[in-house]
């Protein structure tokens, strides 16, 4: 049985902001970051101590500290540059080995869309993290109402390439249009999310408007941003960072403390916001989402498919 | 062109050198200062340990500007050289110390293991340790008894220290970025500048 403990856009306008946030950890706590009870089981084994550690980062941290190369390499320049890009309207070309394959407009996929209230761990592989409290729907959702065909293992995404307003896409810092891919259970897997807003708001450009993915137990490059492209494949699809660097970028690239990566140790992270003398934590397996996806990996070397 | 060079030589001939390590501290303390009052953006640790490795490789830049400036240009700054490779010490010391303090926070199996496992650490440390000699050598009472020619020999080692501290940057970046490739770009240059033949500049120790 689903736990949703909110739905609606609306929400924020009727909860004073300090309701909202204490609600939040709350849940947050008891839930422990697993999508605040997807499987309905509050606090399965998780420590209390999560509750002020899952204490999610403020909308201004979230939004001004971005990776999103299409609008600059530096942390800022997203929040500074992607105000211009349009993202009304909208439409995601779903296609491959799907039912229904066609041109979707953002109200169509929002029409229906079961839109809930997520607190997840956000891991970058750059060795930081926030927790940041999402709304969307699983991406399951809408892979069930395109119709997947039987032949299909894995899922293909790409983000927009604007040239007109991303200063970012002149130089090939990486080959564009950015690509990320999941297995076709990763993306089923109830965690794995399209994001439409942060903080009961429409998500920021800088955070991937108007539809991204988040899949909270991979570092944050795999959690693709404004996606105009969704293709179901039978065969493993090309994903930027693993076209540009091989050897540390992986197709799973699943947040992994024992597998290191030759620029960062991934054994601790920094938490953003913890102000300036934040200790280090230690990174857990899967982000800490462990109970819901290692079994998507059992008998695999996760060191060579790392 | 002359008379500019000589306007320039004129007034830095009576500019003392010594405000010169005071004034040169004073961008390390702002970053610490605007990073303590929150005016570095959510990540004060990051972008304060990235803005001292940048002026630790600008000055190490500046440094080795001073021997073209003078042969190309005839723009004698030779007597702030000295100031500009200790604050350049000065500022890979902060950058290493904020790195160890603030960002790895002394964790030293973490710290060992980047110093060897993570090659843009491994070389930044090596760059750093190079520094070392080149700092402790950089006084007139040394520069005495090693004699000018040894110390000269010694002190090439800058051409190394930089270059490695650009490499540092291409490769700690993620992807192919443009800044630490000019970087590289302007090392390699002054670089390439000292070698010229006809005057054999490294056989007099520019
Ligand atoms: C001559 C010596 C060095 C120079 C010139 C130098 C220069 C730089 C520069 C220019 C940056 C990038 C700034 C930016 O991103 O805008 C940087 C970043 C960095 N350096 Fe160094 N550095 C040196 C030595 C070291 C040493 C000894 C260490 C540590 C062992 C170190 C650790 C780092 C780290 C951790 C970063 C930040 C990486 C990140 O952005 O996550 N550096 N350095």
């Amino acid at each position: 049985m689903r736990y949703r403990f909110s739905t609606g856009l609306r929400h924020s306008d009727v909860t004073p902001a300090s309701v909202f946030h204490a609600r939040r950890r709350f849940l947050a706590g008891i839930g422990a970051g697993v999508g605040a009870g997807v499987l309905g089981l509050p606090g399965a084994g998780r420590a209390a101590p999560d509750i002020t550690r899952l204490k999610p980062n403020t909308y201004e941290e979230i939004t001004t500290y971005n990776n999103y190369y299409e609008f600059g390499t530096g942390k800022e320049d997203p929040a500074e540059n992607a105000g211009a890009m349009q993202t009304d309207p909208w439409t995601v070309e779903i296609g491959g080995l799907v039912e229904r394959p066609g041109a979707y407009g953002m109200d169509d996929i929002l029409k229906g869309a079961p839109i809930e209230d997520r607190i997840y761990r956000f891991r970058c592989v750059e060795a930081w993290s926030m927790v940041i409290p999402w709304n969307g729907f699983q991406l399951s959702h809408l892979l069930d109402r395109v119709g997947v065909q039987p032949g299909a293992k894995y899922v293909a995404f790409e983000t927009a390439v604007l040239p007109d307003v991303m200063p970012g896409v002149k130089r090939n810092v990486l080959e564009w249009p950015y690509r990320e891919g999941l297995r076709l259970d990763e993306a089923m897997n109830p965690l794995t999310l399209l994001a439409t807003g942060i903080y009961d708001k429409p998500i920021p450009n800088q955070n991937g408007a108007p539809l991204r993915l988040v899949v909270p137990w991979k570092y944050g490059f795999k959690s693709i941003k404004s996606i105009v492209r969704i293709t179901l494949t039978d065969s493993q699809p090309q994903t930027s960072w693993n076209m540009s660097n091989p050897g540390e970028y992986g197709f799973y690239s699943n947040v992994n403390p024992e597998v290191d990566h030759p620029r960062w140790s991934q054994a601790t992270e920094r938490r953003i916001g913890g102000g300036f003398f934040a200790k280090r934590e230690e990174t857990q397996m899967f982000n800490g989402y462990g109970e819901e996806v290692a079994d998507l990996y059992a008998g695999m070397d996760l060191k060579k498919f790392y | 062109m002359s008379g500019l060079a000589d306007g320039i030589n004129r007034t830095a001939r009576r500019i003392p050198v010594w405000p010169l390590y005071i004034l040169g501290v004073v961008p390390a303390l702002a970053e610490y200062a605007l990073g303590l009052t929150g005016r570095l953006g959510v990540d004060p640790v990051k972008a304060i340990e990235q803005q001292l490795g940048l002026y630790a490789l600008q000055l190490l830049i500046a440094g080795l500007a001073i021997t073209p400036l003078r042969r190309y240009f005839g723009i004698n700054l030779l007597r702030f050289r000295r100031a500009i490779g200790l604050l350049a010490f000065f500022y890979v010391c902060a950058h290493l110390a904020t790195w160890l303090v603030l960002d790895i926070q002394l964790l030293w199996g973490q710290i060992w293991r980047d110093i060897l496992k993570r090659p843009y650490i491994t070389i930044g440390m090596a760059a750093f340790a190079m520094m070392i000699p080149l700092a402790v050598t950089s006084n007139n009472r040394v520069l005495k008894r090693m004699g000018a020619a040894a110390w000269r020999r010694l002190h090439r080692l800058t051409y190394l220290v930089a270059l490695l501290g650009s490499v540092h940057f291409v490769m700690l970046v993620k992807g192919w970025q443009l800044e630490p490739l000019i970087y590289m770009a302007i090392i390699a240059a002054l670089l390439l500048l000292r070698l010229d033949f006809r005057r054999m500049p490294l056989a007099r120790g520019a």
